[in-house]
This record gives C-alpha cells, structure tokens and sequence, in this order.
C-alpha cells in the first residue's frame, strides 16, 4: 500500500487554482449581472412610465380604457380608440404576414431552387428589416396609399354592406398602416421561421420521407410541428414591433381619434398618438399619454405570455 | 435471371426468390466513387446482414434501395437497383418506394411526438384506413415496447430511453406493413438485454418480411442472419476509398469457410 507520491500515477490530483476559481466566479457574477440588467431596466421604464401616468390613473381609472373621447380643452381621455386601432392594426398585419412569412421560410428552407439562389433571396428578405420606418412612411404616401385608391373604392362600393368596409376610402387610415406594417414584420417573421426550419435535425426529415410520407405531409406533419415553438417566437416578436411601430404608422394612419369599424376610415394606435401629442402636451395630457403608453406595455405583456402559453402548450419537445 | 456476387456465386440463392437486386451499381458523392459494382440479389423473407469495416458504404447501399439517398444532393449512381425486377430509378416515385421498403435509422429518431402519434404517423401519412389503437398496440407489442409503454402513450417518443426509442423507431417502420425493412445497426445504442430482444424480433419479422441489417457485431451477424454480405473498403488510384463487395454467401459459409482471405480475416477479428 505504499504507493510513491512522486511517481505520475500516486500523485494527488491538484486541485484547481485559485486564480481560475476566481475567474471563474467574477465571470458567473458578471453574466448574473448582466441578466438582471435587463430585468432592471425594464422594471426602471415600467415603473417611471407608471409614475409619470399617475395623475390620469387616479383620475379616469380604468373608465380610460374603455371611453372614447381625447380632448385636451375638456381634459376628456380615453383610450379606446387607440387601443382598439393598434390592436386591429397589428392584427391585420399579422393576418397578412404570417402565411405570407412561414411560406417564404418554407420555400427558402426546402430545395425547390439552388442553394445560391436562396441565400439571394433570404438576404433580401432580411434586408427588408433594414430599410429605416420612415422610409416606409415614405413610400406608403407615395406608392401605396395612391395604388390602394382603385381597391378603396371599389371595396366600399361592392362590399360597403360590410362594416369593415362601411366608409369611402380618404386615402392615409388603417388599411395602408396595416399593409405597411405587413411588410415590416414580414422580415422578422420569415427569417426567425426559416431558422428554425432550418435547424431541425435531417434525421427528422429522412424519418418522416423513410416512412414513405410526401414531401408536404413531412413538412405540415412533422417539420412545421416540430419547429413551431421557434416560428411562434418570431411572430410573437413582429407583433411587439407592429404594435410598437410609430412613424411609419403616423404617416400612413390618418391619426384620428374617432372609433370606425372600417378599415377604409383614419385611425390611430397608441404609438402614433405619443408620438403626435407629446411635444405640445399639457400636464394632465402627459400623464394621459403616459397611461397610453402603459396601456401598450401592459397590452405587449399579455400577448407574449399568451404567446408563452400556446408554446407549452403545444410545444413537442421536452 | 443469373445473380452473381463479386468474386463468389450464390448457388443457395437460386431456390428463394429474390426481392432486391443490384447489378453493376456504382454509387458516387459527387466525384467520390463510395460503392464500386455491386451485384447482388436479396433473397425475400430472409435475414440479409451487411457487414465490414466502417466508411465502406454499408450505409450507402442500404439507402439507394429505399431512394434515400436522393435527398443528398451530389448523390448519383450508374447500374441498376431492382425490386422484384422492377428498376427502382427508372420511372417509379420515391414515396412509393419507401412505403413498399420501410427504414430504421443507425440514430433512433422519432418524432417530436407522442408514442402514439409516432406509429399513427404512417397510417396517417399514407391515408390507411385501419384502427389506429389497434394499430399502435399490435406495432407495439411485435417491437416488444408495449409492456413499458401501454400506459404512456400520450407521452412524447423523445422522452424513452435510447433503446425504448430505437424499439419505437422498429414499431413505427413496421406499422405500414411494408415489404421489406432495412435496418442500418439498429443495435449500435442498444444495452445487450434490448439487443436481443430485438434480435429475436428480427428473426420473427423476417417470418413475414424481409431485413436487411447492417451490423458491426460478428456475432449477432452470426445469430440472425441466413445471408452475410462482407464488403471491404479499398484505396482507387486516386487514394480515395472506395467500398466493393466482397462475398455474399449464407452466413453460415462467410464463418465458417468464406472464399476469400479478406472475410476470413474480417469474421476473425484480424482486420488490419
Ligand atoms: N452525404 C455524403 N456525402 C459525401 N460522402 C459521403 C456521404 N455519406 C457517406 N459518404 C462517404 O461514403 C463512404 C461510405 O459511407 P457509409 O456511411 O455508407 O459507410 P458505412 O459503411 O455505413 O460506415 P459505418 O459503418 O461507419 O456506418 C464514406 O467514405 C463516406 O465518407
Ligand atoms: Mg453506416
């Protein structure tokens, strides 16, 4: 039993040095640090936002969310309309974006053209995300709401029974902000679903075609199920933009503060209206706009959570 | 029809009918030459096992004759594939051909679903019209996982054991009752307990259908099959290796008096 402590083999293992002990837990700490950051900062906004809205909550309390006028000589404020318009906005958007998104992903993940050829095409879709918002403002005065006045019409002339389409087409109103926003969230919600597509494992792939499935049932039965935490994810992400959005939507929205069912008509949403009321506002005004504002946080927590919740629900893995 | 296998005959071939058949296959990755003239005929409803050394295209092989491999790009092949005769490239639908020729894979890889959803799959895939609980307990029961499973099926397949996956992965290729099942080492993953129980399925299976496994394990080679493949994996002029079969006889022959020194050596162990 008496093994030298020389030799290699009888040596004790050292243990490891203090200095790589150390590193090692400043590092821990440092990423911990950096995590709460976060947290804290969007605790921090939260909380100042609160703060700041104060006045108009013990004011109107929770009438605001559900009254209509905005009428800074009467000090009158509801949020209503803006609610209802960046709700309606975003959710148009989403309606147009996401077959439109998933599909491109689809085709961009599949190998219906070469390889070169896609990444082209993925490129350009990403870079869809870079052009600035008031550039699509921009184009959407010039472009889109002239393009949108044969359809205008001739929607509210056939279809003008139809409430959505009940007002004759003015030009800038929800239908040009929703389609604006398509095409900005459009972006996000192609390339985060094209990554998730394309990091499944083959082996998914070659288990489904080796059970003698068609190329489209393994990709609506088994591709998309598998990736559909990841495509959630990345709607999830374009709605918070689409309902975040201001300039381009101030452009093109018509911001008006009346509740209109139709698409043809102005709106707003809660983004456009800070943005148009903030520089001139009153001291009530302010915390009116503040209470806006928390409104849209509040209105993003709960479709994420909502979002989270499909995810478990749903998600496969694990 | 006279099959020949490289450098051997076959005679005890000739009294069973053949279900696939390769003739002068040649097998490429691009330029890369993997597979160089294969002729060999699968006998129906018997264990065929394909052994040698790794990277000689055992796997290579086994994916042209359900048309796998068409999902690799630079992929091709010259020669023909046949089954029952019929030319597996010329004028036939590859998912045809999987339904008829089912896989499992060396990875166990089911699907991101629940046991249940994973042997529905086919059924579903290929719009059978049967009772899919009876289905899934029969599937389940002949790849001997029910007993561990029964009361868990809504469970997803991910959360099994490696060994229960693989087991999933065998029920699911043989709900859809397909002709032929090609298993590419379905044991590599497997404790030795799981392994021969999937053994004696195989040799169950091969009742009704027919296998074709590749395998690293001399002795389950041994075991269960009625026919061995030996390939073997050779430098080309250009110093790329590329596999060729070397003899294909009864397993029973390729053990015990195999034609060439390079099987003899290989059932051996004396592989240099
Ligand atoms: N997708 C591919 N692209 C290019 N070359 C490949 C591809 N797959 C396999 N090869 C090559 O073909 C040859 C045969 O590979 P294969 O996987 O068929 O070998 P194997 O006999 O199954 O080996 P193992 O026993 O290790 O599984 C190897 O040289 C390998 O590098
Ligand atoms: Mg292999």
């Amino acid at each position: 039993m008496t093994s030298s402590t020389s030799g290699p083999k009888g040596k004790p293992i050292e243990a490891r040095s203090q200095r790589s002990q150390w590193s090692d837990r400043s590092f821990t700490w440092l990423t911990r640090l950096m995590a709460f950051g976060v947290a804290a900062v969007l605790v921090f906004i939260g909380v100042q936002v609160a703060i700041d809205a104060m006045p108009a909550i013990r004011r109107y309390g929770l009438e605001f969310l559900v009254t209509s006028s905005w009428n800074p000589v009467d000090d009158a404020y509801g949020a209503l309309p803006v609610i209802y318009g960046t709700l309606v906005s975003s959710f148009i958007a989403l309606l147009l974006a996401v077959p439109i998104g998933v599909g491109t992903a689809l085709f961009l993940s599949e190998d219906f053209l070469p390889r070169p050829v896609r990444t082209v095409l993925s490129f350009m879709v990403e870079m869809l995300a870079a052009i600035p918002s008031v550039v699509y403002g921009i184009w959407g005065i010039f472009v889109l709401i002239p393009f949108l006045g044969p359809i205008g019409d001739w929607l509210h002339q056939n279809l003008g029974w139809i409430p959505l389409f009940g007002t004759a087409y003015l030009g800038p109103g929800m239908l040009p902000a929703a389609l604006v926003l398509t095409v900005m969230i459009l972006p996000i919600i192609t390339a985060i679903a094209r990554d998730s597509l394309i990091s499944l494992p083959p082996a998914l792939r070659q288990a489904a075609l080796g059970m003698g499935a068609t190329r489209w049932t393994a990709i609506f039965r088994v591709l998309i199920p598998a990736a559909f935490s990841g495509i959630v994810g990345g709607i999830m992400l374009a709605l918070g933009r689409a309902m975040g959005e201001t300039m381009a939507v101030t452009m093109l929205i018509g911001n008006s503060n009346d509740l209109n069912i139709s698409i043809l008509a102005p709106a707003n949403t809660v983004a456009s209206l800070l943005a148009n009321q903030f520089a001139e506002a009153g001291d009530l005004q302010i915390a009116a706009l503040m209470y806006a504002g928390l409104v849209l946080f509040g209105l993003t927590l709960v479709v994420n959570i909502l979002a989270e919740m499909i995810v478990q629900r749903v998600n496969v893995y694990k | 029809m006279e099959h020949t296998a490289q450098h051997t005959d076959v005679p005890a071939l000739r009294d069973t009918e053949t279900v696939i058949a390769t003739e002068q296959l040649n097998v490429y990755y691009g330029d890369f030459l993997a597979l160089r003239n294969v002729n060999m005929a699968i006998p129906e409803r018997k264990v065929t096992a394909l052994i040698g050394p790794s990277g000689c295209g055992k796997s290579t092989l086994i994916r042209c004759f359900n048309r796998l491999n068409d999902l690799i790009d630079s992929f091709h092949l010259d020669g023909r594939v046949t089954y029952y005769g019929q030319d597996l490239y010329q004028d036939v639908d590859a998912v045809q051909v999987r339904r008829r020729i089912g896989m499992v894979f060396q990875q166990p890889n089911p699907f991101p679903k629940s046991i249940y959803d994973n042997i529905a799959f086919g059924a579903r895939a290929t719009g059978l019209t049967t009772d899919l609980d009876e289905l899934v307990e029969r599937s389940l029961k002949r790849s001997a996982l029910w007993e561990e499973v029964k009361d868990k099926l809504k469970t997803n397949g991910l959360s099994l054991s490696g060994g229960q996956q693989q087991r999933l992965c065998i029920a699911r290729a043989i709900s859809t009752e397909p002709d032929v099942v090609l298993m590419d080492e379905p044991c590599s993953s497997l404790d030795p307990l799981s392994t021969l129980k999937i053994e004696s399925l195989i040799r169950e299976l091969a009742e009704e259908y027919t296998i074709i496994i590749v395998t690293h394990n001399m002795q389950q080679a041994a075991r269960m099959a009625d026919y061995t493949a030996f390939f073997n994996a050779e430098a080309t002029e250009d110093g790329k290796r590329s596999g060729y079969l070397v003899e294909f006889a009864p397993t029973r022959k390729i053990f015990d008096q195999p034609a060439q020194e390079a099987t003899r050596n290989y059932v051996n162990g004396q592989f240099g």
